[in-house]
């Protein structure tokens, strides 16, 4: 069974239509990418599944759960992370507490047991405490700890947007370009990680443009181009695809 | 000045604070000039209210210019209480709490969506509306212009509390509190929410956070600690009038968090010092100065942007953490 179903998403942004018509799911387990050219409506698509925009129709379903109108907070809480095109952490704050966020969602202290300091909640700060340098670690940030994010350079940065996403214990992991600045080694640890993450029972869905990445990791991909989805299949499929080919390289004349 | 700073800062915590509890303490037995314990539980009053807007201004990043409106609601609401049907001031604060939070939840719902400057002029308008309203008094109950008068002086166990120096610990007793809750919600999952939110709300949003609720509770809790600051004030000075709560005051506590360090527990006490305590100090010097006020204001305010943004006393947790870690392993 699909554990993320889109059905005949639609968004228009004033004339601009940036998704259009997509249907396409994502199986339990697998490594999906979403390719196609700069934009083709793919962030576009994430910011939908994730709350961020209002889709103006279509479906999407997680789990057989109907997202459409949920907020951003109660998706993730239902299992989908991700992770920003751009880096969105939060600056001023250390490695451990951006790691700390994502597990803002899977605990439960309010104002007074913070107040009173009550012993349910002190345990709960030390599993909050315990689990994110668990993801830290995961990640290869130990020792970074307590260094400001924003100090970090921008590969480790990546990689602790990743770390906060997985703190939030999702089914599914959306990746937004993971590979997009990363030097040809921070590439391959990526790759390793994205595998590592699927063999853990860990769902991914990505958008990339490194087609090595793509190709080497992917099962299957989705190929979008101006807002319509143009292709699907495996890897070889879709390299010997004359649409895609078309899409990317043009039309020959 | 940065090598006295950092030596306070490495100093064992527990005995920093120590010393400055009964520093506080002794002070009425040091100085013994109402004159002056009158200013430092004016001082008292103002830090609560300045470490109240910190939680919507400092933890959460809200901007917040009309944070006067919560001080007059909690102290209109306790004289109205002790007036009129003679609640007792004590019973009456937490009371004055949960009517400020009210309100606060009331206004600040509509307009949470609001970013920075576009907020900043929705909460100056609700200042505004809270001060007319008391000064028009449409239902003759707040004494217009003129305020109320006769608010009784609060009472422990019989004890009336009624001199400068009983004020000053009354005072200090509720200082303290405020900065033992302001450090607790600091280290919680709660102010870590505020903090996302401060520092990217659609991240925050994104990782599970309901930015929505978060902020409801910072304007709310703010709001709270300031109507409890309005409650002390009211029972201090048994008249309140709406000129108090006028925007200025919401400026001078805005400037306090921000020229402390903002999200800053010591820096607010900085800014408390530089906002009221150096003021009054600057009056028994040279009557003259007090003319100069706003344009002196004004001066250190640009100076501040130019020189040291981050405040006088900025927020250091980081550091802290990382080196009781060091000497923990």
């Amino acid at each position: 069974m699909a554990l993320l179903e889109v059905r005949n998403l639609t968004k228009s942004f004033g004339g601009l239509v940036a998704v259009n018509d997509v249907s396409f799911h994502v199986d339990e387990g697998e490594i999906l990418s979403m390719i196609g050219p700069n934009g083709a409506g793919k962030t576009t698509i994430f910011n939908l599944i994730t709350g961020v925009l209002p889709p103006d129709k279509g479906e999407i379903r997680f789990n057989g759960r109907n997202l459409v109108g949920l907020r951003p907070h109660q998706i993730t809480e239902l299992g989908i992370a991700r992770t920003f095109q751009t880096i969105r952490l939060f600056p001023n704050l250390t490695v451990l507490e951006n790691v700390m966020a994502g597990l803002h969602c899977r605990t439960k202290a309010g104002l007074w047991s913070s107040l009173f300091q009550t012993r349910v909640q002190q345990e709960e700060e030390k599993f909050i405490r315990e689990k994110a340098l668990e993801y830290v670690r995961f990640m290869g940030l130990e020792g970074l700890e307590f260094e400001l994010a924003k100090n970090l350079p921008y590969g480790l940065q990546k990689r602790l947007e990743i770390a906060r996403a997985l703190a939030t214990n999702p089914r599914i992991l959306m990746l937004d370009e993971p590979a997009a600045g990363l030097n040809e080694q921070e590439t391959s640890e990526l790759m390793e990680t994205i595998t590592k993450l699927r063999d853990q029972g860990i769902t991914i869905f990505l958008i990339e443009h490194d087609m090595k990445v793509v190709m080497g990791i992917s099962e299957r991909i989705i190929v979008l181009d101006n807002g319509y989805k143009i292709a699907e299949g495996t890897p070889e499929e879709i390299q010997n695809n004359p649409r895609v080919i078309e899409a990317y390289l043009g039309k020959e004349e | 000045m940065k090598a006295v700073l950092n030596y306070l800062r490495n100093l064992d915590r527990r005995i920093l604070y120590g010393a400055l509890i009964a520093g506080a303490l002794l002070i009425p037995v040091i100085i013994r000039n109402d004159y002056w314990i009158s200013a430092l539980v004016l001082f008292g009053i103002w830090a609560i209210l300045g470490l109240s807007l910190n939680i919507i201004v400092g933890y959460a990043g809200l901007f917040q210019l009309g944070h006067a409106a919560f001080w007059a609601v909690g102290a209109y609401t306790t004289a109205i209480l002790n007036i009129y049907l003679k609640v007792p001031i004590l019973v009456c604060m937490p009371i004055s709490a949960l009517v400020a939070a009210f309100f606060a939840i009331l206004i600040s719902r509509p307009i949470l969506h609001l970013r920075g400057d576009y907020l900043c002029i929705v909460t100056i308008g609700f200042g505004e509306i809270v001060r007319l309203f008391l000064y028009n008094d449409p239902f003759k109950i707040t004494g217009g212009v003129n305020g109320l008068r006769g608010i009784a002086r609060p009472s422990i166990f019989g004890l009336e509390i009624n001199t400068p120096t009983a004020y000053y610990y009354y005072v200090l007793f509720f200082v303290l509190i405020t900065i033992l809750a302001m450090q607790r919600l600091e280290n919680s999952r709660l102010g870590r929410a505020w903090n996302y939110i401060r520092e990217d709300e659609l991240a925050a949003e994104a990782m599970g956070i309901d930015t929505v609720k978060a902020k409801l509770l910072a304007f709310a809790l703010g709001a709270a600690w300031a109507g409890v600051a309005g409650n002390i004030y009211a029972s201090r000075y048994t008249v309140i009038a709406p000129e108090t709560f006028s925007f200025w005051n919401s400026v001078v506590m805005f400037c306090i968090v921000v020229l402390g360090g903002t999200g800053s527990i010591p820096g607010v006490f900085v800014g408390t010092a530089g906002m009221i305590l150096l003021p009054e100090l600057l009056r028994t010097i040279l009557s003259s100065i007090l003319e100069w006020r706003l344009l002196i204001f004004g001066i250190a305010m640009v100076a501040m942007m130019i020189f040291r943004p981050e405040g006088l006393w900025p927020h250091r947790r980081y550091r802290l953490e990382l080196r009781r870690e060091e000497t923990s392993s």
